[in-house]
């Protein structure tokens, strides 16, 4: 049996598939961030059932890349139960989606969440007057505190055999009587069946105009396309409007009437952080304000980060001279014996203590809610190099890794859009970066010259920016984006996050780390370095540094960070100031920063904007890398 | 008194007359609730001609002031 959760975004949909999957999938507060289904497979009544965390999505007309997969899932796979996961303080919109859900006529179970949140605003609904309108069950659900969710999914679960399906609710009389002409119409000709879609939801998206099914149509029949046309003209007649905004009108009042014969509203209780909001959106304040969070965030990174280091490192090169003491130095078992400490060193000293931090930080500031709102302060900013306000969520999770971040690119409408952010999100510095910023520059040289680092990334890629926009001119939509009410962080599902993200790195990031040191190791006992090293000459002396870096570039391909570790193993020591000056330490930076994406942001990259434009990205960030390295390198 | 919503000052209340825009933005509206006949409360206007941040069935919603232009109201 599969059951799909269904909703608008930020209904909550990932928090109720998390409460029976685990944490599996990442759950904040912005809308769209599910960009793609997550699926799992869990027991209840001893029967194994299937269920799917869909896009959230407005409404069944889909714009953007989601909110497609979403509708194309429901569309495609037989799903048994559709789980309609309405935010309670915003019934009346989130019914719109449900009218349009019972078009599709599946069994269906009302899933009426977030009802705590509803009541501090001021709204009661009658729970039972709902079901009886819609002809489904309603179930109250409060997801983020776990309560309710039995009773839903056994609700889901009694739905399948019943096979029960709710109402068809009415528009207007004489929108009525086109839908139903236009379904006979359709029936006749028998076209609902290719699309495995009721005649009346089918006749509903002619009339609307929807893209997806009206493409597919123009190749076919000549005849109905005229009779599309003729109901599309009378509805535009009689109303004085176009047909989609007829339709979309009808079911808004529905939607309202609904609404207002089962709510009943009473004083909201103003909460501290509404008030903060005044300040945190302010023209002028919200900007300040904005610097300061990023500002004691980083800093709160660095120096939690800087104190666990320390210790930890030298703690794991104490341990080398110790099997040194045992084992000959110039035997391969010490070579490849070090190699294995050392990058488990890397990975656990240098690494982790900055990741985690970041990762917990950024989870804080996503639930909150507070990413929407740097999308509005920053809308005008990034009007300048030809975006908007929303690709500062694909930028801001590129802090953190830049592959959920050009997955984030899905929630923006433009493909023109999509590919710039997609580019200047790769040179955002991710959290690997990040440790190579923070343990070389920040450690090294000073805190301010890691903080110079991230403002002249900044500055290229407002630059790149503006050149890519200048490259591809083309007006885009503006921005429309829903700004979520706040929400107080739960400690427990933002350590979950945390742990989510971090145990990709250490799946994946560790053994890499590892086998990565290990064959450092055995290219230095069997002197294959040098080959390497040579073959990269050309490239080191123009960036001035030393030739045993040539060897840790191609690590940097595979993970960034390796290159960093890599960097300290090949020269041998943790001090790195004893055989690097500071500019050169400043220029293998800058160059590690920019240049070729790693592997697995390649792949995504190959994915969501294609092979031509993912050559062009890496050809343009090395020859970027090269440019400022250079410069660094003499400048600095 | 009609005019566009992105000449409307922080805190005014307007009702949407029409939306000017194609077929995409009539219906990315619409999902947010904004169709010909709704209150809408401006509640922010970014510096720079950045969005305004408008109120409108009780939720918040951002728009750009691209957007915003396109949408006519009626004030008073």
């Amino acid at each position: 049996m599969k059951i799909a959760l269904m909703g608008q975004p930020n209904s909550g949909k990932s928090t109720i598939f998390n409460s029976v999957a685990g944490y599996k999938a990442v759950t904040s507060n912005f809308p769209g961030k599910t960009v793609t289904y997550n699926l799992t497979k869990f027991n209840l009544f001893g029967q194994a059932l299937e269920l799917v965390d869909l896009p959230g999505t407005y409404s069944l007309t889909s714009f953007d890349l989601a909110e497609l997969e979403a509708r194309k899932y429901l569309l495609r796979n037989s799903v048994d139960v559709v789980i309609d996961v309405i935010d309670a303080s915003l019934l009346s919109r989130s019914l719109e989606l449900t009218l349009q859900l019972l078009e599709l006529k599946v069994p269906m179970v009302i899933c009426l969440n977030m009802i705590d949140e509803a009541v501090r605003k001021g709204i009661k609904i009658d729970i039972e007057k709902l079901s009886k309108i819609l002809g489904l069950p309603v179930v109250p659900v409060i997801a983020v505190k776990g309560k309710g969710i039995k009773e839903l999914f056994s609700t889901a679960y009694k739905m399948e055999e019943k096979k029960k399906i709710g109402k068809t609710l009415n528009f207007s009389k004489d929108v009525e009587e086109v839908i139903s002409q236009l379904s006979a119409q359709i029936k006749e000709k028998q076209i609902s069946k290719e699309f495995d879609v009721p005649e009346r939801f089918l006749a509903i998206k002619y009339l609307e105009n929807d893209r997806y099914f009206m493409e597919d149509f123009k190749n076919r029949d000549k005849k109905i396309f005229k009779e599309i046309n003729y109901f599309q003209n009378l509805l535009k007649e009689v109303h004085g409007r176009p047909p989609d905004v007829v339709i979309s009108s009808e079911r808004h009042h529905l939607s309202m009437n609904i609404d207002e014969s089962v709510v009943s509203l009473t004083k909201p209780q103003a909460s501290l952080i509404d008030y903060l909001d005044n300040a945190l959106m302010h023209p002028i304040l919200g900007y300040i304000f904005l610097a300061l969070i990023f500002y004691l965030f980083f800093n709160l990174v660095f120096n939690v980060g800087k104190i666990v280091e320390e210790p930890l490192l030298h703690y794991f090169y104490s341990i080398i001279p110790l099997i040194g003491k045992s084992i000959s130095t110039e035997t391969l078992l010490f070579s490849v014996l070090s190699g294995i400490i050392q990058g488990l060193a890397g990975g656990i000293a240098i690494v982790l203590p900055y990741l985690f931090p970041f990762l917990f930080g950024l989870a804080i500031l996503e639930d909150l809610g507070y990413l929407p709102r740097i999308a509005f302060l920053m809308d005008a900013f990034l009007h300048k190099i030809g975006l908007h306000g929303k690709a500062i969520i694909p930028f801001i999770l590129g802090y953190g890794c830049t592959v959920p971040a050009i997955m984030a690119t899905r929630i923006l409408e433009s493909e023109r859009d999509r590919f710039i952010t997609s580019v200047l999100a790769t040179m955002i510095p991710c959290a690997a970066r990040m440790t190579i910023i923070f343990a070389l520059v920040a450690f090294y040289i000073s805190p301010k010259a890691a903080f110079a680092i991230y403002i002249l990334n900044l500055i290229v890629i407002i630059i790149s920016g503006k050149i890519l926009s200048r490259l591809l001119p083309e007006v885009t939509p503006g921005m429309i984006l829903e700004i979520p009410a706040y929400h107080i962080p739960s400690l427990k599902v933002a350590l979950a996050k945390t742990w989510l993200r971090m145990k990709e790195f250490i799946l994946v990031a560790w053994p890499l780390l590892i086998a990565g040191s290990t064959i450092l190791s055995l290219l230095q006992y069997y002197k294959g370095d040098m080959l390497i090293n040579n073959l990269f000459s050309p490239l080191t002396s123009l960036l001035g540094l030393p030739l045993v870096v040539g060897t840790t570039l191609i690590f940097g391909v595979l993970r960034k960070e390796l290159s960093m570790l890599m960097l300290i193993q090949a020269l041998g020591t943790v001090n790195v100031v004893s055989v690097m000056s500071t500019t050169q330490i400043m220029t293998f930076t800058i160059f590690i920063i920019f240049y070729i994406p790693c592997v697995a942001t390649i792949a995504v990259l190959w994915r969501e904007i294609g092979s031509k434009r993912t050559l062009f990205t890496i050809a343009f960030t090395f020859i970027l890398a090269i440019i400022l390295a250079t410069i660094t390198r003499f400048v600095y | 008194m009609t005019i566009t919503l992105d000449s409307i000052g922080e805190n005014q209340k307007a009702k949407v007359v029409s939306i000017s825009g194609g077929w995409g933005l009539r219906q990315r509206l619409g999902c947010l609730g904004i169709h010909p006949g709704d209150i809408i409360i401006v509640k922010r206007s970014a510096i720079m001609r950045g969005p305004i941040l408008i109120s409108v069935h009780g939720n918040q919603v951002a728009l750009g002031r691209g957007v915003a232009r396109k949408v006519t109201v009626e004030v008073g």
